[in-house]
């Protein structure tokens, strides 16, 4: 059974003049895998992550036929049964990791509290354990960042620290909202080493949300992309470049490329039609249509 | 603007108005303030309780404006012959106190002189506790220990004790008492205040406006009073029911208001001798000390879902 | 102290007085135990017009110096200079028409409660702009945000329509030198190629000098004409894009670098 499945999922903000459709009708399933999201900025990919996790606050309304993790549906949980689940089934690393760190709290605090939280540690089982996550996701001096303030880390630290938090309980779906846009490559490889291990020995589901092209048809087994509120495209992740959609094209086309300098980058021609139907919808409909279709292709990654 | 080529007609100036308000792309930056209003209004107005608290204040406000026209007696006229009737007797619907005053008209009057310890305590304390917690958090060193032993020195002693030794230093009287309940109301503010500034003051969005060559002066009244204010204002209103009650037990203790004087906490002290046998007397003024606390508590919950960033998403 | 590489970078500087000239600059946080030695000993020279990257690894001093430069940091020693002026512990209003910088975290560099109006009517009040209205106007189109999100708060704004807004607002000076931290990181491809296209054809119309940080190797290639790579807060090597094009590297810190950001991750799945 798929460890998650997303169906027809809509975010909606109401404002002034009618509601504002952030999502529209995404669907998914996830398995013990790599699902990658990709797409523009301000297309729903976040907002995907967090109405999965029901953590879009009012006026934001979510509405789906189906959120179901391993065949329970979500949506019929209670806040108090969907704090467990947040916690402790499915983690969510935010876009904005220094946000999401109390800042008035030494960092170390925090993932100690994270971590008993979950276990009957004592304290300093705790903190050893804290190091460790830090040191794995290789922080220099973990003693001490144990002792700093969230504002005292740099960019790609405080995203580290957001990680090693989130992989604490073990989840059995993390939810990795760009995790690793401010790590230099080395440190990178190693973050996403741990967690392909997760993937691979413990079965994990892993939704990686990025900006990172390269990064996302080497990472992961299957890529959703997303314009506009909705699943445009689903294709093998290594079959990334050889995507159909104009939309994904156009991304591929304006990568800047270490070994083939240019002058100007090409620049995405945006086409009304993206945001309605599909105007590749006759050629081949199994990849490109409704998302609830790109869903069997899903089952064979 | 838009709304005033609307028509003469009211109902399509009104739909005019709410259109224009409710515009997806405000034309003008006043527009766009008018609409961020008119929905934190729509929001606020969707909590029930929080519309009834602040219903409640607007009636107080207006009876203590319109008190000459409401109270059908003059407060101070004493009628020895008619002292202490019972609620409902003629003339006097909630009866009379020990001097035969009226109470109603009493307690409309009180209605004044409450607002004026709320309004001018809330004037003070959170302006004197925000100036001196945003300046010591935001310029540190040593302006911040100052100011904060400054602080502590005032939050050492209870509220109540340190009134009354304001009180007992300046003479009773109204004044002195609102005075002296300020001075001793700004000392928390000053430390929320201080606190949300430190968390704020190394953030990128205050470097960003330095980059800017902004003034200490202005990042502090500018950028930093905005994020502290709405968790004052929730503070003050739901401290509000506190200022009342302290203002009328310095009532009770005989060192607010002076005895003619119709201030509810003296109306309770004066009605204490006859609360076995008359106890409207003392009852009625706590029944409006209570619903003005209780209103003010409803308020600065409402105030607090609307006015709180973190409640707002990210 | 490893040896840097000055080689290639000394005949820009040569002719005129640089934009930016750092020597010997260090930068440290805390004291005692906690002490941090975020940046040591650094030298670079940045001609007016050159646009130079910093790269390397994270937590290795490279936000820090941005914001030494700017005067955020106050501990540091070594001197830096502007346009030929040197650096003192305050910076005055002059610096920051001249200077400005894009910070690293869409999330952290907007005020909550400011929505976008506010934010650039602020910055170009305090610059004494006058015809307020149209510039914000002219900002948003420029990097590429419609009317509609003009009066919008953060809170309702994507990360990569946030960082887009701080970007507005560091161009919205007219500086002459732009301090760049990692500006389009949040951005998605087509995105960041519109910026990257608007900071070229801007240092094209206005000699902009850019000094950017960035640890996407590809960005840094296609804006930057030298590279420094700093590990563990010192710079190892500066190269030009060319040599780093062709893997000519010395330490072995960069080679590391430039093999794992061609060919990474897939030898692992
Ligand atoms: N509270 C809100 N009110 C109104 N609109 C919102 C709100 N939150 C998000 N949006 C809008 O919803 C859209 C999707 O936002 P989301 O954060 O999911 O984008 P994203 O795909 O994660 O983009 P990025 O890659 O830039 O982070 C954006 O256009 C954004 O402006
Ligand atoms: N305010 C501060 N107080 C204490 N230490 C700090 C402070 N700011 C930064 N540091 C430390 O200085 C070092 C360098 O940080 P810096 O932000 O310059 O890194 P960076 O190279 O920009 O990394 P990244 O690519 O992850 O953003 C880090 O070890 C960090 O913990
Ligand atoms: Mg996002
Ligand atoms: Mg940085």
């Amino acid at each position: 059974m798929n460890l998650l499945e997303v169906d027809n999922l809509h975010v909606q903000f109401p404002t002034r003049s009618g509601t504002f459709d952030a999502v529209r009708g995404v669907s998914f399933s996830l398995g013990r895998e790599r699902l990658g999201i990709v797409g523009e900025s301000g297309s729903g990919k976040s907002l995907t992550g967090r109405a999965i996790l029901r953590l879009i606050k009012p006026p934001g309304i979510v509405t789906a036929d189906k959120i179901s993790l391993e065949g329970e549906n979500l949506l019929d949980l209670s806040e108090r049964q969907m704090r467990k689940v947040r916690g402790q089934r499915i983690s969510m690393v935010m876009q904005d990791p220094k946000f999401s760190l109390n800042p008035v709290m030494r960092v170390g605090e925090q993932i100690v509290e994270a971590y008993s939280q979950h276990t009957r540690a004592s304290r300093k089982e705790a903190k050893a354990k804290a190091i460790e996550m830090l040191e794995a996701v290789s922080i220099r001096d973990s003693e001490r960042v144990f002792r700093a303030y969230p504002h005292e880390m740099s960019g790609g630290m405080g995203q580290r620290i957001m990680i090693a938090m989130m992989l604490i309980p073990n989840p059995q779906i993390l939810i990795a909202d760009e995790p690793t846009s401010a790590l230099d490559v080395s440190v990178q490889t190693q973050v996403l080493s741990i967690m392909d291990r997760l993937v691979q020995e413990r079965g994990m589901g892993l939704v990686f949300i990025s900006h990172d092209l390269n990064l996302v048809s080497a990472f992961c087994d299957r890529v959703l992309i997303m314009y506009g509120g909705r699943v445009v495209e689903t294709c093998r992740a290594d079959q990334l470049y050889n995507a159909k959609h104009p939309y994904t094209q156009g991304l591929l086309n304006s990568l800047p490329r270490l070994d083939t300098p240019v002058n100007r980058l090409q620049v995405l021609q945006r086409d009304d039609a993206w945001m309605t139907d599909n105007p590749q919808l006759d050629d081949k409909p199994d990849d490109l249509t409704q998302p609830h279709i790109s869903k069997t292709d899903a089952e064979t990654p | 603007m838009n709304n005033s080529n609307a028509s003469a007609s009211g109902a399509s100036t009104i739909t005019g108005l709410r259109a224009w308000l409710n515009a997806e792309v405000p034309g003008s930056r006043w527009q766009a303030r008018a609409s961020a209003w008119y929905h934190g209004w729509l929001e606020f107005k969707s909590n029930r309780l929080a519309l009834l608290g602040l219903l409640i204040l607007i009636a107080l406000v207006l009876i203590a404006i319109f008190a000459p026209l409401l109270s059908p007696h003059d407060p101070y006229t004493q009628n020895l012959s008619n002292r202490l009737l019972p609620m409902g007797s003629e003339g006097h619907l909630l009866g009379t106190d020990s001097l035969g005053r009226d109470l109603l008209s009493r307690m409309i009057y009180g209605a004044r002189i409450t607002l004026y310890i709320v309004a001018l305590v809330a004037l003070i304390a959170p302006v004197a506790g925000l100036l001196v917690g945003t300046v010591a958090g935001y310029l540190g060193g040593w302006t911040d220990t100052v100011l904060m032993r400054l602080t502590d020195i005032f939050l050492a002693f209870p509220r109540l004790v340190l009134a009354l030794a304001f009180v007992a230093a300046l003479g009773a009287g109204i004044e002195n008492a609102v005075l002296a309940i300020a001075l001793t109301a700004w000392p928390p503010y000053a430390r929320i205040a201080r606190a949300e500034t430190l968390t704020i003051r190394s953030s990128d969005y205050i470097s960003a406006v330095k980059l800017q060559g902004a003034g200490a002066f202005r990042i502090i009244v500018k950028h930093i009073w905005p994020l502290c204010i709405a968790s004052l204002i929730v503070r003050i209103t739901l401290d509000m029911a506190g200022i009342i009650l302290a203002a009328a037990g310095l009532g009770f203790l005989g060192l607010g208001a002076r005895p003619p004087s119709p201030e509810w906490g003296a109306m309770i002290a004066d009605g204490r001798r006859f609360i076995l046998d008359h106890w409207w007397v003392a009852t009625m003024p706590g029944l409006a000390i209570f619903t003005v606390s209780l209103a003010f508590n409803l308020l600065g919950d409402g105030l607090r879902d609307l006015l709180d960033p973190k409640s707002q998403g990210k | 102290m490893s040896e840097i590489n000055h080689v290639r970078n000394t005949d820009a500087t040569t002719s005129s007085t640089p934009a930016i000239e750092i020597d010997n600059l260090s930068v440290w946080f805390g004291h005692g135990h906690d002490r941090v030695d975020a940046v040591k000993s650094a030298n670079f020279n940045l001609p007016t017009g050159a646009s130079f990257g910093l790269v390397g690894e994270s937590g290795s001093g490279k936000s820090t110096i941005l914001r030494a430069l700017t005067g955020l940091v106050k501990t540091w020693q070594g001197t830096m200079r502007v346009n030929g002026h040197d650096l003192g512990k305050k910076r005055s209003k002059d610096f920051y028409k001249q200077v400005q910088m894009v910070f690293q975290d869409p999330y952290a560099s907007l005020h909550p409660r400011h929505s976008v109006d506010q934010v650039l009517s602020e910055t170009l009040s305090l610059h004494k702009f006058k015809n307020i209205n149209d510039r914000i106007e002219k900002l948003l189109t420029d990097v590429g945000l419609g009317p509609q999100f003009r009066f919008r708060y953060p809170h309702q704004l994507s990360g990569g329509q946030r960082q887009r807004v701080a970007i507005a607002r560091a161009l919205a000076p007219e500086p002459s030198i732009l301090l760049l931290d990692e500006p389009t990181s949040a951005l998605d491809v087509s995105v960041q190629a519109e910026i990257l296209n608007l900071l070229t054809d801007l240092r094209e119309e206005q000699n902009l000098t850019y000094l950017m940080v960035s640890h996407n190797l590809a960005v840094v290639g296609h804006l930057c004409e030298n590279i420094a790579v700093m590990q563990n807060g010192e710079i190892v090597e500066i190269l030009s894009v060319e040599d780093m094009r062709e893997l000519k590297s010395t330490h072995p810190y960069t080679q590391n670098l430039l093999q794992s950001s061609l060919g990474f991750v897939r030898e692992e799945c």
